[in-house]
């Protein structure tokens, strides 16, 4: 009888937890719209709330705002922020269906056709083009000699002033914030010989395709490429060499700006944490330090 | 006792009285577990079957736009081809399966047939540590060893680059490997001794009494355990995406780089948006997949109504 009852008492929580599950992911979370009024951070100190929030979205930008999240933690008691990639698809998505309180994007919320967001734009981000070491006599691509490669027009190395090695051409997925800026600022919208081509799904997967294929190259965020030195070999475009210094300044063109999204105005702890990195520490300090350049 | 029917006192010696009696709870706890799982394919189906047809019904996309062998959906117009992932799919899979299939089924064999106790107490319990290694670690080994072995050796005959449909079919028919071969295995040793002893009575050998009477008894049987290797293989993206290429054109040669529909879903779903027509035609792939893993089921419950049959 005993026995009976317990397993009885099993479905009932099963059934419980199913419910739960099921509610969880369709309220969004109550401390996000907590209300408290928060006064603008003074330069050095943190103006803190409490509650919970998520961030989801872009990888380029996940470094930067992990790392603001967990300082922004540790200074505030009382305060969760969850971090989470998934792509800037997924961040614009999520964000706008109520399921996130901010999502992080590469691209516009405008160019996917997405209303009803505001924008903060917190970081300029850069990207590089790399090559594998093997490839010698190249340090420099003119956007025109770029365009050549990535459409596929010229395809062994000694042609751009290299050595004599065929070029293998690596991109990241069509949908990738990475590929679509590239295409634009670089590229001038040409479209790339994907049928020429390898695809790799990430920065990580292809510094590692880069590295282990002979006259391999591509595009990689600079803030990847910093943590892989000695790797893979970047590459000036345009005789400008990738720093944030010339990111901030404009000169260096492949940088574009990383977009922070909230649902209508952001308020409670998404207010005061967008705040945070907007202010004076991460711009100041935590954004160069992780290769970005600051906006402020 | 004697007015309960006997399969409801089956679990118990001492029958249920009173309200545990109405309440019947063994019963109802499975039948709960059961109606839990058929729910849940059903809203499954459901819901990939409705965001799969989105690209039809709400973009107005025509079967001959999806079913196209051109992928550029980011061109003006932009154009949503998925049979480059479909062949990508089938083919990697069909040519894992030609390479496990004659290993796995030897590997059966002599582990039914041939090998000694001692040699199957070895080769049992490796095959389970086989089927329990996560799929990252096979890609992970095909993309720091495969990949650069084929590139650096076998340039020659097309590998230039390493990453090929042949090293996607190789590491699925590895991790498959195992798979068919438990099944395999499993089919053999039913298989009843009388048609053994008999055989070898008549004065065969050992090899003739394998191919001439247990090969052809446990037909179906290893069939079925193809094909389920074949499934498992149509459902693996991240090993295989990490030594294939990801190319989305349809591969001339098996030392081309082609894509799948496992990797291209995983590759684009991230960046895309729920509503536009990129991340409808992805769902779209889902649906597919799904339908083909289907189809597979169908195959394999008809093989084995043929082999319940006398």
């Amino acid at each position: 009888m005993i026995e009976r009852n317990r397993r009885l008492s099993a479905v009932v929580v099963l059934a419980g937890l199913l419910a739960a599950a099921c509610g969880s992911s369709a309220t969004p979370s109550p401390a996000s719209g907590g209300g408290a009024s928060v006064a603008p951070p003074a330069s050095g100190s943190v103006a803190c709330a409490t509650g919970s929030i998520t961030a989801a979205g872009s990888t380029a930008l996940q470094p930067l705002v992990d790392k603001a999240g967990k300082d922004y933690q540790a200074a505030c008691a009382g305060s969760t922020i969850n971090v989470q990639g998934g792509g800037s698809g997924t961040g614009l998505t999520q964000v706008s269906q109520g399921a996130v309180q901010i999502g992080n994007s590469d691209v516009t919320a405008e160019s996917k056709n997405i209303t009803g967001l505001v924008d903060h734009i917190v970081a300029k981000q850069g990207w590089v083009m790399v090559v594998n070491p093997d490839v010698t006599g190249v340090t420099n691509l003119t956007s025109a000699q770029a365009t050549d490669i990535w459409t596929g027009k010229v395809s062994n190395w000694k042609d751009v002033g290299g050595n004599d090695e065929a070029i293998v051409l690596i991109l990241r997925p069509e949908s990738s914030g990475t590929r679509a800026t590239f295409k634009k600022l670089v590229l001038g919208g040409a479209q790339e010989a994907t049928g020429q081509a390898l695809t790799e799904d990430s920065n990580g997967a292809v510094v590692t395709a880069v590295k282990g294929t002979p006259g391999s190259t591509s595009v990689i965020g600079f803030a990847y490429y910093q943590q892989n030195l000695g790797q893979v070999n970047a590459l000036k475009l345009d005789g400008i060499e990738a720093t944030v210094d010339n990111m901030k300044s404009g000169s260096y063109k492949l940088s574009a700006e990383g977009h922070m999204y909230t649902k209508g105005e952001a308020d409670g702890l998404a207010r005061s944490f967008l705040d945070y990195v907007l202010g004076p520490i991460v711009q100041g300090a935590t954004i160069p330090s992780l290769f970005y350049a600051p906006v402020k | 006792m004697a007015n309960l029917p006997l399969a409801v006192t089956s679990s118990a010696l001492r029958p249920p009285r009173g309200l545990a009696a109405r309440l019947d709870v063994p019963r109802r706890v499975t039948l709960i577990a059961a109606g839990l799982v058929v729910l849940l394919v059903g809203l499954l189906l459901a819901f990939i079957g409705w965001n799969g047809i989105q690209i039809f019904t709400a973009t107005g996309a025509s079967l001959t736009d999806v079913f196209a062998p051109i992928w550029s959906p980011s061109s003006t117009p932009a154009r949503f081809g998925i049979l480059p992932f479909v062949f990508g799919t089938l083919g990697v899979m069909v040519v894992a399966a030609l390479i496990a299939a004659p290993l796995s089924i030897g590997l059966a064999i002599f582990m039914a047939e041939v090998a000694p106790p001692w040699a199957r107490s070895i080769t049992r319990p490796a095959m389970e540590v086989f089927v329990g290694i996560p799929s990252v670690v096979y890609g992970f080994l095909g993309l720091t060893i495969l990949v650069p072995f084929l590139r650096d050796n076998f340039r020659g005959i097309g590998f230039t680059l390493g990453f090929s449909w042949f090293a996607g079919s190789l590491v699925l028919a590895l991790m498959i490997l195992p798979t068919i071969a438990s099944i395999a295995y499993d089919t053999l040793i039913t298989i009843p001794a009388d048609l053994r002893s008999g055989s070898l009575a008549l004065g065969t050998t050992r090899w003739q009494t394998i191919r001439h009477i247990l090969l052809p008894a446990a037909k179906t049987g290893l069939l079925t355990a193809v094909i389920l290797g074949m499934m498992r293989a149509a459902g693996e993206a991240l090993a295989v995406q990490m030594v294939i290429g990801n190319r989305p054109t349809i591969p001339t040669s098996l030392t081309a780089p082609m894509t799948t529909l496992t990797s291209q879903i995983t590759l684009d779903m991230g960046n895309t948006v729920s509503g536009e027509p990129w991340n409808q035609v992805l769902w779209t792939m889902g649906l597919v997949l799904l339908l083909m893993s289907f189809t597979f089921v169908v195959i394999v419950r008809a093989l084995g109504r043929r082999a319940s049959q006398p």
